[in-house]
């Protein structure tokens, strides 16, 4: 590891010593641009902005523990083409490995992209968010619990569901990785990097406490996935209570939308494939006896779990923004943790992994083309 | 379930199944009547979404029949279909659905025979496992 730094931080405020260091890579030149999470309009969202002056950073908000997007679908939209410049860009584990998989599927490229990962505790869903910071709340606080990794979330609020069962506590494929678990928060911020920072930064000697904080972080989470993929399975054990339990979709296409690896411009769901001349409605009516309209509800989550399951990182932007509060997220991920399995492909973890889609092997799957 | 006659959808290539399918045909060989035929040019352009609408719908089986591996017409389209329908199947199983409702099978144009065993051996199958489940759903 090339080098492993302490950001020194004033008066215990650790989001100022970030924004400090973040200034310091634009101002170096390091960075012609920054995508981070900003608070630009009013108090109570913070989202992705792409931040050209060091003095506009007074907005960022790096540790507010809140995703409005997917970082790695803004990160797509500014690198899909190459425009000479090099962006940095604020990445939570999830989106971090979103990004990866983007840059697979030719949707993101990393070619000038300074990936800066940052550990994460977890995130309030958006509306929670601005309903704390309306009660006067700091969200933020979730951070006290960040020395032994214990997410405590403010009395009446609970983290996002995806967040409880992630095992993904650090980004640590990323060119600077922001270390916080484990340490003396807010006295201690962890800076690594491969290559050589423009900003001089005192040398850092990691505790072992820190291995063993995030082990633990990983295996209280794995624990808690584990137990809601299992009750998950019980409670829809077949495709007709899967129909029943999504029964109050109203098929808004959120998920789809929110989803950061849901990558066709235009999804077959929006395209009239499915939409039939008005007579075979009543033919297939009569048929039946009653056809629920719309039709293909099912076939709508069943179709983008095929597309897409391997490439689910469990981000659970799907879930949040569904009105009818589904387990979308739930589904996705208990069904990609199987279908990823069968290629041994871990959506996020390497760009050298082929997408299982993208590729194949003549010897394999022998028993099932017969 | 005597009286239950399987329904079949056949999602069959152009250059090998579906030859071998109208081969069956006009050498008079018997198989059971219970298929219903959907040429492509390649098992590769299949989309799952086609199998699994056939499924929801009431299908009690799908077959997808493509040239023997080496020997698609566009070189690899049988082995990306493969992946597909190995992610399908795990699909389908993770949602208790019986994956082996939807075959794959290497069927090339001179196996006549073969088409017409492959459907009375799936017939027979799917006799034995019954309705599609998703039959009474009044589409989900
Ligand atoms: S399906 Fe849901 S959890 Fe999976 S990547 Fe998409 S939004 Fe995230
Ligand atoms: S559901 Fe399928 S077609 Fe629709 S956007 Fe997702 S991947 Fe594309
Ligand atoms: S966001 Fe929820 S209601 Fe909307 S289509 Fe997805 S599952 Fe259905
Ligand atoms: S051409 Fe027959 S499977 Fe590809």
């Amino acid at each position: 590891m090339a080098i492993q730094a302490w950001l020194p931080i004033e008066g215990g405020d650790a989001a100022g010593a970030l924004r400090k260091f973040l200034a310091g890579l634009l101002s170096a030149g390091y960075v012609d641009a920054l995508l981070v999470p900003c608070r630009l309009v009013g108090e109570e969202a913070v989202t992705p902005a792409l931040v050209e002056s060091p003095e506009a950073l007074e907005a960022c908000e790096p540790l507010a523990p809140v995703m409005s997007h997917n970082m790695a679908v803004m990160a797509g939209r500014l690198t899909v083409m190459d425009t000479g410049r090099r962006v940095g860009v604020w990445l939570r584990p999830c989106e971090l490995r979103a990004l990866i998989e983007l840059t697979k599927l030719h949707q993101a490229t990393l070619d000038h992209v300074l990936t800066i990962g940052v550990d994460c505790l977890g995130t309030y869903e958006v509306a929670d968010y601005a309903a704390m910071v309306r009660a006067g709340k700091q969200p933020a606080e979730l951070w006290r619990g960040a020395a032994d990794g214990e997410a405590v979330p403010a009395d009446g609020y609970v983290l996002r569901s995806a967040c409880r069962m992630c095992e993904y506590p650090t980004a640590a494929s990323a060119d600077i990785r922001i270390g916080l678990l484990g340490l003396d928060f807010p006295r201690q911020v962890l800076v690594e990097s491969e290559e050589p920072l423009p900003v001089e930064l005192p040398p850092a000697e990691v505790p072992a406490r820190r291995q063993e904080v995030l082990e633990r972080v990983r295996a209280r989470r794995t624990a808690e996935r584990d137990a809601a993929f299992a009750a998950w399975r019980a409670e829809v054990p077949d495709l007709r209570r899967l129909a029943e339990r999504f029964a109050t979709c109203i098929r808004c296409h959120n998920c789809m939308v929110a989803c950061p690896i849901c990558y066709c411009k235009e999804c077959i769901f929006r395209t009239p494939t499915f939409d039939h001349e008005p007579e075979q409605y009543f033919r297939w009516a009569e048929r039946r006896g009653v056809l629920r309209m719309p039709t293909d509800t099912l076939l709508f989550h069943i179709t983008r779990l095929n597309h897409m399951a391997t490439s689910c990182v469990g981000c659970g932007l799907c879930e949040s923004a569904c009105p009818s509060h589904l387990p979308v997220a739930t589904l996705f991920r208990s069904v990609a943790q199987s279908v990823q399995a069968l290629f041994n492909y871990e959506a996020g973890r390497s760009l050298k992994d082929e997408l299982p889609l993208a590729t194949f092997r003549e010897d394999e799957l022998t028993d099932l083309g017969k | 379930m005597a009286d239950f006659e399987p329904r079949i959808v056949a999602f069959l290539c152009n250059w090998c199944t579906y030859t071998a399918a109208d081969l069956a045909g006009t050498s008079r060989l018997q198989y059971p009547p219970n298929v219903r035929v959907i040429r492509l040019m390649c098992t590769g352009a299949l989309d799952p979404v086609y199998v699994s609408k056939a499924l929801l719908e009431g299908a009690d089986g799908v077959l997808i029949g493509g040239c023997h591996p080496g020997d698609c017409h566009y070189q690899s389209g049988n082995y990306k279909a493969r992946r597909r329908i190995a992610i399908l199947h795990t699909i389908l199983a993770q949602l208790g659905f019986d994956p082996q409702r939807v075959w794959l099978r290497w069927i090339s144009a001179s196996e006549g025979q073969r088409f017409a065993d492959t459907v009375t051996e799936m017939v027979e199958h799917l006799r034995r496992l019954g309705p599609n489940p998703m039959r009474e759903l009044p589409m989900s």
